[in-house]
């Protein structure tokens, strides 16, 4: 047997009131793609990151080619050959390609030299680059492919990825696997994050399986279902959630050719964009991230104002109305950024409940809180969400993002909507957690409310939506019925990747027209 | 009253502003708002006085006051950067203090004449008729602001130091990631915009009054703080505006002595009126407001491990 690339033994790390690391060993060889398997909080990130230099182990040792390892800061572990494409893209939208390129070298070569460069590497892995443009104009995908080039560009004996599929559409996804088996034939190992397990069954040759800082067990993924795989996981048995048949009702929420300028240098504008949801159906609208969704959400919840005859709610225009109005009319929303946008960091849950629940819902009476039934009402979502936290007083910064997240898209829903507006309804949540927010979407659409989902995790929307729409630079695709919708036909609707499939797109948009 | 020496006055007039806003944008440029531009100007203004009587040298005041506009800055440095103090508090602090710290150590300086700073000569060059005396027969430090200038310019746009600094200023979070020191990085920001604004606080005090009066800055590092977002992060609109707000200084000295019919009051006020509709104007365009703000601007860092 060849001596592993990398070998890690015994790593532990603490933080205050939690192991992240508990003696977490295994070895990754020359070339293979090794995947690292785990919930939220299972102690997956802690570890790359002590890999990369960023954290250090408390216990615990690693091994390079049999050699000693232990970086202190990423530029050690640069210098030893290690590079990884972050989760949270680590760019900087304002400077160029080439300068993000730069910042992330050791010895960076002059500027117009790393531009050719940059331009010949990227075209021999089939991710091509502009150096000259800047950051902030490119898409989730041409922004991972920077992330990538910077860190071929160092000949990497290991290269990292932490979740790099999760913004990317199926055609980039495709792309992206090429390149890593290119690299991987040249001997490159890679060590591979991700929630998406078909994708790992499909790319890795194996995998580390972490529950709680602990390894519990490793497999060879193309062996192993998805579902056998989400199980070892969690440690126990998985259900999917259960959809019934529907009889959608009146058009409950619609939206006439609305458009609206971008918001600020790198926002997408909206162009011409018409929906409608009906009573007992949920829309599913998909798409690359920065495409626009964030200014839908913005409209629908009436954080942004458009003008008049746009937008229209029971067949009433409420173009103009703000967000408390729109609420007091039954259409509440739960927006995708949960920590200062649809939660008050440092606020209480039970404060958070009275702030979108206040009026509706009699907690207030002539501006005094009723603070007894405020509490009830929170009460009322931990309980049915299974929101882990101390108890209301809680204030919401302290819940780890899936709780969190359980707990503000449960405080809507408790409420029975009519209407119902979600962003990226289980962003970071793990299996369990995501499970059940899915199911009271759909239990929400069973009691006929109209409910529109934005979402990037496809499957997601595969699972809970009757209706399927993408956006696409701030256009938004005429919606299709998801029963008999193939994976191939919504990776053109989304529309992204290559020049080839620009045709194919027009071709698409052509037939639909 | 003739062209030549309003352009002269000109110079002079623009010189503390250009000085205090070039050294901003640099530590504006790393993601720290220092809103105590006014007190470290003031700071520098005395200490740059003090020395400069005590020793007799003007150059030994000059940088007697970039090393307190620096010690100045650091005190705010390492609030904000260690202590994760709020960075719009503890500026208008450290202006609060400096004024205060200034005019006790001043206490013994009021009356004084400080030792007068020479004047570059050309010798013939400086005859020139209209360009020698406009633009060739200044002091050192009106020619230490251009160069500063077009230094700041060259380093942000072209040396990897500038860039790391406009990644740290951009997105602290990732140059820390890549292994960038965020935090050493900015403290050097912030010393060196202390350091600009000291100069720029001692061409009050040296050249331009020159003598020390309490308070004498005036609300010219106000001026120099709005000149930086005036200019949009650019070092040569930076100069551009401080010729503005100082042609505007000027015009309104000059106007007054010649006894137009104008109040006072409003042409006192007129630098910040313009201040406040410039603005106005450029903010009023949300894109291009943004264009080249720095978008970690007054986050507090602070590295997770």
């Amino acid at each position: 047997m060849t001596v592993p690339l990398l070998r890690l033994s015994g790593i532990t790390k603490s933080y205050p009131g939690v192991r992240a690391n508990d003696d977490v060993s295994f070895q990754i060889a020359p070339g293979e793609i090794h995947a690292l398997l785990g919930e939220n909080g299972a102690g997956k990130s802690t570890l790359v990151k002590a890999i990369y230099g960023l954290v250090k182990p408390d216990a615990g040792s690693m091994e390079l080619n049999g050699a000693a390892y232990a970086p202190s800061e990423p530029r050690a572990a640069r210098a030893a050959g290690v590079a990884m494409v972050f989760q949270h893209f680590s760019l900087f939208e304002a400077l160029t390609v080439a300068e993000n390129v730069s910042l992330g070298m050791e010895d960076p070569p002059p500027q117009r030299k790393l531009a050719a460069k940059i331009r010949e590497v990227s075209r021999s892995y089939g991710l091509p680059l502009e150096p000259d443009r800047l950051v902030g104009d490119l898409s989730a995908g041409q922004r991972q492919r920077v992330e990538i080039i910077r860190c071929l560009l160092q000949n990497p004996r290991l290269l990292i990825m932490d979740e790099p599929t999760s913004v990317l559409t199926p055609q980039e996804v495709e792309t992206l696997f090429g390149t890593l088996h290119k690299l991987s034939d040249e001997g490159t190992a890679i060590l591979y994050i991700s929630h998406k397990l078909e994708e790992i069954r499909a790319l890795c040759d194996g995998a580390t399986i972490l529950r709680h800082g602990k390894v519990v067990g490793d497999c060879v993924p193309a062996e192993r279902s998805a579902r056998e795989m989400a199980e070892m996981m969690v440690g126990t048995d998985l259900t999917p959630p259960e959809r019934r048949e529907l009889t959608p009702g009146a058009v409950r929420l619609e939206a006439r050719a609305l458009s609206l300028p971008a918001q600020g240098q790198f926002g997408t504008p909206l162009r011409e964009i018409s929906l409608s949801v009906r009573a007992g159906e949920v829309l599913g609208i998909g798409g690359v991230a920065g495409n626009g969704q964030d200014e839908l959400m913005a409209v629908l919840t009436g954080e942004s104002p458009t003008p008049g005859g746009t937008l229209f709610l029971d067949g009433a225009d409420i173009s103009g109305t703000g967000p408390a109005e729109r609420r007091s009319m039954g259409l509440r929303t739960s927006p995708e950024e949960r920590l200062g946008h649809a939660a008050a960091p440092d606020m209480s849950l039970t404060e958070n409940t009275l702030l979108t629940s206040g009026s509706a819902q009699g907690l207030t009476k002539k501006g005094f809180v009723a603070w007894g039934k405020t509490r009830s009402a929170t009460e009322e979502v931990i309980e049915t969400f299974d929101v882990r936290t101390p108890g209301p007083g809680t204030a919401a910064r302290a819940l780890s993002g899936g709780n969190l997240q359980k707990y503000v898209v449960g405080r809507e829903v408790v409420r029975n909507p009519p209407i119902f507006v979600v962003n990226q309804p289980t962003w970071g949540v793990d299996a369990a957690a995501a499970a059940t927010i899915r199911q009271s979407l759909l239990n929400l659409a069973e009691q006929g409310s109209a409910v529109v989902v934005i979402s990037q995790d496809l499957d997601e929307l595969l699972e809970v939506a009757s209706w399927f729409a993408a956006m696409n630079e701030g256009t938004l695709s005429a919606p299709r019925e998801v029963a008999g919708l193939s994976l191939d036909e919504i990776g053109l609707m989304l529309g992204g990747g290559d020049a080839q499939d620009a045709a194919a797109i027009s071709e698409a948009e052509n037939a639909q027209a | 009253m003739s062209v030549e020496l309003l352009l002269t006055a000109l110079m002079i007039a623009s010189t503390p502003i250009l000085l205090a806003a070039i050294g901003e944008l640099v530590v504006e440029k790393s993601g720290v708002l220092n809103l105590g531009v006014e007190g470290m100007m003031i700071t520098g203004a005395i200490c740059g006085f003090a020395v400069a009587v005590e020793t007799g040298s003007p150059a030994l005041g000059f940088i007697g006051a970039a090393l307190g506009g620096a010690a100045m800055s650091m005190i705010f440095g390492v609030l904000t950067q260690f202590l994760l103090s709020n960075q719009v508090a503890t500026g208008l602090a450290l202006t609060l203090f400096g004024l205060g710290f200034s005019a006790l150590i001043g206490q013994g300086y009021v009356g004084q004449v400080p030792p007068s700073t020479p004047k570059l000569d050309l010798g013939p060059l400086s005859d020139i008729p209209f360009l020698g005396p406009v633009l060739l027969s200044h002091d050192l430090v009106v020619y230490l602001g251009l160069a500063l200038v077009a230094g700041v310019w060259a380093w942000l746009r072209y040396s990897r130091g500038g860039m790391i600094l406009r990644a740290v200023g951009e997105n602290h979070d990732a140059a820390h990631a890549l292994g960038y020191k965020v935090i050493r990085i900015r403290l050097a920001a912030i010393a060196f915009g202390g350091a600009c604004a000291g100069l720029g606080g001692a061409y009050l005090s040296l050249v331009r009054v020159p003598q020390w009066t309490e308070g004498m800055t005036a609300g010219a590092g106000w001026i120099a703080l709005a000149l930086v977002v005036f200019a949009s992060w650019k070092p040569w609109r930076v100069l551009i505006g401080a010729w503005l707000f100082g042609g505007i200084t000027v015009l309104q000295l000059n106007l007054q002595a010649a006894g137009v019919k104008v109040p006072v009051e409003l042409l006192s006020m007129s630098p910040y009126l313009i201040t406040i509709l410039v603005l106005v104007i450029i903010s009023s365009d949300r894109r291009r407001a943004n264009l080249n703000a720095p978008a970690a601007l007054g986050r507090i860092f602070h590295a997770a491990s």
